[in-house]
């Protein structure tokens, strides 16, 4: 700890550490000095001198001194608003002014200092105000040193606009130069213009440390080492420095776990399906074409939009088509029902209603309101004036010109109640797309030793007996990863998969199967042949007896081993060759 | 009447039962001529089964596996996959025509699939007809004539 000191500011006592700023103590009174090039994270150099003031030591007379970067010293008395420090402040002012553009925040000093009547703007075209920050930024911060002042002249006559020279090759697009700019001179110019909304919402966070999204669990903010410029060059540890807690820590690394686990619960869920090669529905083509998911994101209180429900333009629709079974019950797709698409159409149908004013289609197949209190929504929402059409959407294309639907989408679909074609004009399309199995559920089910199905589910043991159990003893199954299914189900199942799980664990000591391969060790030739085969090593052999033996606790019972062995002294428990034989026999007779 | 033949099915505990459980409960239809057994692994039939099949009069032996990478014991439909060629051309030493035997994968989702299995055997078992032991005639001194034809007799 520093020495703590007193000094006087406008003839108030302040007490402050040694060696600490001026500035920060004059801030400290609330009285508010002007220092455009100032940036916290970089020690303070003087060159703007717009933050001047009076400052009288012991033993000397007054003096002008830049407070962003004057030590405080014992019994030192400041003066800000003394008649030379204003003429100094105003003086570096002027000074800056005539070799710039106009500029907003020059003109706030100005108005601030009540000079603005006074000063005048140089002819320059460019608004660098040559604080260096950007330069100072690039160097000792970051480090990468891609940025320097121009030597002689800005030649504007010949299309020169800056002083700031980039050395592209150095340059890491990191963004702080532009970031720390006091006047907005250095600006990251998007190549494309990303104003609309509905793009924005898929676009990742533009800082190198963020939240993975606004509700994860837990919900603490992640550095992305690809994007970050302490993981680049090595500089910069700015949020190090602002944690209040000291929670930033740069040499964490990824690393894998290995953990002795005796059951293990699967509940690796589904991905939503890609409606971008139905071509038919425009998604990813046609504006205001948005996937259920997308859509959910907007409602979301917390969503770049607000929760409000909007057009790629930011205004309001006017009619929105939710179209059900997209992928699913689809021969060309999945031809199971995604079984959770109904209900969220009739909660997104029940949203738009309270949110806005727009009309909402349900273009369905079936509605299946399967649960408890279901069908009772569905009424609901039929009350609160939803227009349910059936018949599945055949396609959305943008709406012909000459028609005042000009700008909309018309969905073309045949209404079967009515045995019409019908075009629906509407504003926004959601497409209710359909849950999918995992890419990868059937590559990390062979490592469980559990199998899939067609649709890519894991399979369980019994549809009816055994529907969260797997063919492999303590693997369970909770949730889509088994077959799509809503929130109160999922929980139902994951509960159910718990207490499998914590009845093999309160046990503690697992129940041997009944089958299991034994050697009649008297028959055994000691040949080895069946060592080699068991795939789980349950085989070895006895070198004092030079017989095989099979441990009971490692064999699975597949019988590998009986059909190999050429002295027919093994025995497949429950299995045996006499019971095959004589269901051979008993079948064939 | 058409002949109906006997066809003795294998199936693994695991794939196959469960992919012949699943063309059942889905109402699949195929020949009644097949009857199975349950086997933990495909591994598990021993080549001496598939004879005493025939022996009990089979016309046709039926093996389904899991696919291969997929066996609920690691790697028992290899073993499996090694020992049916060698059947084979054992069946064909004793007379049999090795068509009449079959190793099939079907998992436990491919209800559809044993279905077919299933059909299509029946059916190239019926081309075949009845397997008829008596016909068999083993002469141990030449144990495969076929491998012996162009050959110059000492």
């Amino acid at each position: 700890m520093s020495r703590k000191i007193q000094i006087k500011i406008d003839g108030k006592p302040v007490e402050v550490e040694e060696g600490s700023y001026l500035l920060a103590a004059i801030e400290s009174l609330g009285i508010e000095i002007p220092a455009p090039c100032r940036y916290p994270f970089l020690p303070p150099r003087p060159v703007c001198k717009v933050c001047s003031v009076e400052v009288a030591l012991k033993g000397t007379g007054p003096k002008i001194v830049e407070s962003c970067s004057f030590e405080c010293v014992e019994g030192m008395e400041v003066s800000t608003e003394s008649e030379p420090a204003r003429e100094a402040r105003k003086k570096a002012l002027r000074n800056m002014v005539a070799r710039c553009a106009e500029n907003d925040l020059l003109k706030d000093i100005a108005v601030q200092m009540d000079v603005a009547s006074e000063i005048k703007f140089g002819k320059e075209l460019c608004t660098c105000i040559y604080c260096k920050l950007c330069i100072r930024v690039c160097d000792e911060l970051v480090g990468a040193g891609a940025l320097s002042f121009k030597k002689g002249k800005v030649k504007e006559e010949e299309g020169e606009s800056t002083p700031i020279v980039l050395d592209p090759e150095k340059c890491i697009m990191c963004g702080a130069c532009a970031h720390v700019c006091p006047t907005d001179h250095l600006r990251l110019e998007e190549e494309h213009d990303r104003s609309m909304v509905h793009k924005d919402m898929e676009l990742g966070p533009n800082s190198a440390i963020s939240l993975s999204f606004r509700q994860a669990v837990p919900n603490v903010p992640r550095i992305h080492a690809e994007d970050c410029i302490h993981f680049k060059l090595g500089g910069c540890k700015v949020c190090s420095e602002v944690c209040p807690k000291d929670c930033i820590h740069y040499d964490e690394k990824d690393i894998i776990e290995e953990i002795e686990v005796g059951t293990i619960i699967t509940a690796t869920g589904f991905q939503d399906f890609d409606p971008t090669p139905m071509k038919q529905y425009g998604y990813g083509k046609l504006p205001n074409v948005i996937s259920a998911l997308e859509f959910e994101k907007m409602n979301n209180a917390a969503s770049p939009t607000n929760g409000k429900i909007v057009m790629e333009d930011g205004t309001e629709p006017r009619s929105i088509a939710i179209l059900h079974c997209i992928g699913s019950r689809d021969e060309h797709y999945h031809t199971y029902c995604s079984r959770v698409c109904c209900m969220y159409a009739a909660k997104f149908a029940h949203l738009v209603k309270e949110k806005t004013t727009a009309e909402v289609y349900q273009c369905y197949i079936d509605m299946r309101c399967f649960g408890k209190g279901y069908e009772e929504f569905y009424k609901r929402i039929l009350d609160e004036g939803v227009n349910v059409i059936r018949g599945k959407a055949a396609e959305v294309i943008p709406a012909r010109y000459g028609r005042n639907e000009e700008g909309k989408l018309l969905v073309c679909l045949e209404d079967t109640l009515i045995g019409k074609f019908r075009e629906v004009p509407v504003d926004m399309v959601v497409l209710c797309t359909a849950l999918e199995s995992h890419d990868k559920a059937s590559e990390f089910g062979r490592k469980l030793n559990i199998s899939t199905g067609a649709d890519g589910w894991f399979i369980e043991a019994h549809p009816k007996l055994g529907p969260v159990s797997t063919t492999t003893d303590g693997v369970f199954l909770a949730g889509v990863c088994q077959s799509p299914k809503d929130i109160p189900d999922t929980v139902a199942q994951s509960g159910a998969a718990a207490a499998q799980a914590m009845k093999l664990m309160n046990v503690g000591e697992v129940q041997m199967d009944g089958a299991y391969a034994e050697i009649h060790q008297e028959f055994c030739s000691g040949c080895k042949i069946c060592n080699g085969l068991c795939p789980y090593n349950a085989i070895t052999f006895e070198e004092d007896k030079k017989v095989s033996y099979v441990n009971p606790a490692l064999c699975k019972a597949c019988g590998t081993c009986v059909a190999a062995c050429p002295s027919g002294a093994i025995e497949a428990r429950h299995f045996t060759d006499d019971q095959i034989y004589a269901q051979i026999e008993g079948i064939l007779s | 009447m058409s002949f109906e033949p006997r066809i003795l099915g294998f199936l693994c505990n695991w794939c196959s039962y469960t992919g012949a459980d699943l063309a059942g409960t889905a109402r699949m239809k195929y020949p009644p001529n097949m009857r199975s057994i349950r086997v933990m692994c495909s591994g598990r039939v021993d080549p001496g089964f598939i004879f005493d099949a025939f022996r009990n009069g089979a016309d046709g032996v039926l093996i389904c596996g899991c696919h291969p990478g997929d066996c609920h014991y690691a790697e028992g439909n290899y073993k499996c996959a090694r020992r049916i060629p060698l059947t084979k051309r054992l069946m064909k030493d004793l007379g049999i025509d090795p068509n009449r035997l079959r190793l099939e994968w079907v998992s436990a989702s491919e209800g559809r699939r044993f279905q077919e299995v299933v059909t299509e055997f029946t059916e190239q078992l019926r081309q075949l007809g009845p397997l008829e032991m008596h016909d068999i005639k083993f002469d141990p001194s030449h144990p495969d004539p076929e491998s012996l034809e162009g050959v110059e007799h000492a």
